[in-house]
């Protein structure tokens, strides 16, 4: 119900805006709602907000929970 | 004894359109000697009377003709110009015909800048010279100001049909391929990169294309085409159903095989789009029996305009006329047509 | 796309498919409701659908703010821009959806009412601050994901003394309709929940436990991509199939039991819970809409329009809307789905967005029903 898109922040700019890149696209987007995002960051965009910060870590672990159960059928 | 007026050359720098432009005196005949002649300048257009007197054309008559409004009128990769030479050539083309000569009538809205006019005049005419189809005739009217859009251009074009060969919309059948000449999207998401509220930066230009070089390239394969058509306004989904609709087909695509350039591909996700359903101005759908399907993809690889060419998918027997798609992720579903202007979403 | 494209892998989604029907086995049947919208929307587009055996049901839910959404406040939002000579602001979303006497904010703009689309409520901020001259509301709607981004231009009109601009508040909560589901009197056959995805990522998975104490069902929240959704249906036949009744949480790379507290404290600084609030198709629900605070009562359109009111406006008798966003019935068991009404021509409220449980189907699924037919 709520469009969103995680996408790496590559500039940081004044009133709390920053500017995001999603394979060349790019936007400015709010940062008035999560805190200490830094460039190199992905972030969940949704209607030019960043909502939060994608946790890299718990992303691969996501992603080698799912090449583990495709081993076990 | 009369002696020639001194007339003062237009102010191509900061002039602006007015309504004496269209008016049918002298303004407006200077604004077609010192604009549009001297930019489209060719032997017909030179006749100057109210229409060209063209050779004899021996063949069948291919007519096309296309309105074009577009907003913004420059765009990254094209303007309204070429676009209203080349969206004509290409209707021509996709009929299975060499087009020959173009007709362009325009309606200027009072306080145009005539620099940018010029921007637009000079990009038809390297259109069309590059193309080699001149503009042949044309007529300008002038509205008052806040009842036009700055430009908008109509162009018609006359163009004769390849020796033996018959395309329409309605002779898909059963067992044939479908190919397309490139990545999708395009044209739509460039123009939609510059719209007021939504603008975004991205290597995106359009895909602005006069395609007759190419069809020309195809026919010559000497594979048995059966329908061409340019995926314009409502994107390669829209395109399909018109002609599963036509030729009472089905259809099955293999999404997979479908090109589209990541930065497209990025701001549809962005905004909530589908590609498939994002206008184009230079790429080609075409349906070809089976058995000639490679030998088509090999004449389209080898042509500037159709190097990243594809098989897309195939005909299939069905009478109520659904595209279907196998997705990248090995399911499926239906490729139905577009519901009205596609809007970005947030939800 | 990173962190996209790698949850769109087609071997691993077999896989995983194939790990789902396993589970599933061959004996009765499962039924899930993906509550959100957006995941109806991507089961269809991915043809995740199509993946699932034929004993694992996927309900679709009313997570799709546009259908829920009250013929009524459209209704308010055209006579606001018609009558008012107000500068509408709207998403994309709301601009098609048929409102009474024929009109929707689109024919209203033929009509000669300013009715701008906008990407972000910060493009109607800054309609506000160009357009001095005239009152600017913005038309919000929108689930938990989609109220904090109103809530901070809202603070933001007020730092900068906007006094043009104002929001029509349409904003609601996941939480009340998921429960006016469950608490349907004869109860629905539902084995559990998909929790909504970015919902999640401001409200924490915390919230859901009530599901999951109170009404025994399991929640499994994820992701929008297609392996995150196969990944949560599997998780939820496993806890099935243990007689597990627990929130679980596919969606780790941005979802935390608390979720955002930074969004959360600026909701509940510029809004508050209204008493009831009617949704389409669910009726009025009680605590399950926000409305601006008294303190912000300057910026709610609602307030400044005093003379205007929301009027109820009831839905075609033979729609089934009502049955199918409480998981009763399915689309095409509807008897206008298709006929009288298609996306082109929505009659009820799972037909205005792409994302609604009708417009779904017939975009990507009905095809199926035709092959049922003809075989």
């Amino acid at each position: 119900m709520c469009l969103a898109i995680p996408a790496l922040v590559v500039e940081l700019l004044p009133a709390d805006m920053a500017r995001i890149d999603l394979d060349g696209m790019r936007k400015e987007v709010s940062l008035s709602l999560v805190d200490d995002v830094a460039v190199g960051d992905y972030v969940i965009v949704h209607v030019g907000y960043a909502l939060q910060k994608l946790d890299p870590e718990e992303a691969a672990q996501t992603l080698a929970l799912f090449a583990e159960l495709a081993r076990q059928p | 004894m009369s002696k020639a007026a001194y007339v003062r050359p237009l102010d191509m720098a900061h002039g602006r359109v007015d309504m004496s432009h269209g008016s049918g005196g002298r303004a407006m005949a200077q604004l077609i000697a010192e604009l549009f002649a001297a930019a489209l300048g060719n032997e017909y257009l030179a006749q100057g009377n109210d229409g060209a007197l063209l050779p004899q054309i021996n063949g069948r008559l291919v007519m096309s003709t296309d309105a074009h409004v577009v907003a913004p009128l420059f765009f990254p990769g094209g303007d309204i110009g070429c676009l209203s030479v080349r969206g004509t050539i290409n209707d021509i083309a996709m009929m299975g015909a060499q087009p020959l000569y173009l007709a362009a009538s325009f309606i200027l809205e009072e306080g145009y800048p005539l620099a940018d006019l010029k921007r637009i005049v000079d990009s038809m005419a390297q259109a069309a010279r590059a193309a080699g189809v001149p503009i042949v005739t044309g007529d300008t009217k002038v509205v008052e100001q806040g009842k036009g859009d700055g430009v908008f251009i109509t162009t018609t074009g006359v163009g004769v049909a390849y020796d033996g060969v018959t395309l329409s919309g309605d002779l898909a059948q059963p067992g044939d391929k479908i190919l397309l000449s490139g990545a999708i999207g395009d044209h739509g998401m460039a123009i939609l990169s510059q719209r007021e509220g939504l603008a975004f930066d991205a290597p995106i230009l359009s895909d602005t294309a006069a395609l007759h070089g190419l069809v020309a390239a195809m026919i010559a394969s000497g594979a048995k085409l059966r329908v061409l058509r340019d995926p314009t306004r409502g994107g390669l989904a829209t395109t399909l159903n018109e002609i599963a609709r036509q030729s009472g087909v089905g259809m099955m695509l293999q999404e997979n095989t479908i090109p589209v350039n990541p930065a497209v591909a990025a701001a549809c996700e962005f905004l909530g789009l589908d590609a498939l359903y994002v206008a184009n101005e230079g790429k080609l759908i075409a349906i070809c029996a089976a058995e000639d399907a490679e030998r088509l993809l090999a004449a389209m690889r080898a042509h500037p305009l159709g190097q990243r060419a594809a098989i897309i998918g195939a005909v299939l027997e069905d009478a109520r006329g659904f595209v279907q798609m196998t997705t990248r992720m090995g399911g499926c579903r239906m490729v139905d047509w577009l519901n009205g202007e596609q809007l970005p979403r947030i939800c | 796309m990173r962190y996209v494209d790698e949850f769109r892998d087609p071997v691993l989604a077999q896989n995983l498919s194939a790990s789902i029907a396993l589970e599933a086995g061959a004996g009765f049947g499962y039924r899930f409701m993906e509550f959100c919208g957006g995941h109806t929307h991507a089961l269809s587009r991915y043809g995740v659908l199509g993946m699932l055996p034929s004993n694992v049901q996927m309900i679709h839910g009313p997570g799709c703010p546009v259908c829920v959404l009250p013929i009524g406040r459209i209704d308010f939002a055209i006579r606001l821009a018609l009558e008012h000579d107000v500068i509408l602001c709207s998403y994309g979303d709301c601009l098609r959806v048929p409102a009474s006497d024929g009109l929707s904010l689109l024919k209203a703009r033929a009509q000669g009412a300013d009715v701008r689309m906008v990407y972000s409520a910060l493009d109607a901020c800054k309609i506000a601050a160009d357009n001095p001259q005239s009152q600017v509301v913005f038309f919000a709607i929108g689930f938990e994901t989609t109220t904090p981004p109103t809530a901070s231009i809202i603070k933001q009109a007020h730092a900068a003394g906007l006094k043009n601009f104002s929001v029509l508040c349409n904003h609601v909560l996941t939480l009340p309709a998921m429960e006016a589901i469950l608490n349907q009197p004869g109860g629905v056959p539902l084995d559990g929940f998909v929790g909504p995805a970015h919902v999640s990522t401001v409200i924490g998975s915390a919230p859901y436990q009530l599901v999951a104490q109170r009404y025994r069902k399991p929640v499994v929240i994820a992701g929008f991509e297609p392996l995150d959704m196969l990944q949560a249906i599997l998780m939820l036949l496993r806890q099935v199939n243990t007689g597990r009744a627990e929130v679980e949480n596919e969606f780790t790379r941005a979802v935390t039991p608390q979720g955002n507290r930074k969004a959360q404290a600026l909701v509940n600084e510029v809004f508050e819970v209204r008493d009831a609030f009617e949704w389409r198709g669910l009726g009025s629900l009680p605590w399950s809409g926000l409305k601006l605070r008294a303190e912000f009562a300057q910026y709610d359109a609602e307030a400044r329009y005093p003379e205007m009111h929301f009027v109820s406006v009831p839905d075609h008798k033979a729609c089934e809307c009502g049955a199918i966003l409480r998981g009763e019935k399915r689309p095409q068991e509807c008897k206008i789905f298709g006929t009288v009404c298609t996306p082109d021509n929505p009659i009820g409220a799972c037909m205005v967005s792409s994302e609604g449980a009708c417009a779904a189907h017939y975009t990507y699924g009905r095809y199926r029903d035709v092959m049922q037919e003809g075989s």
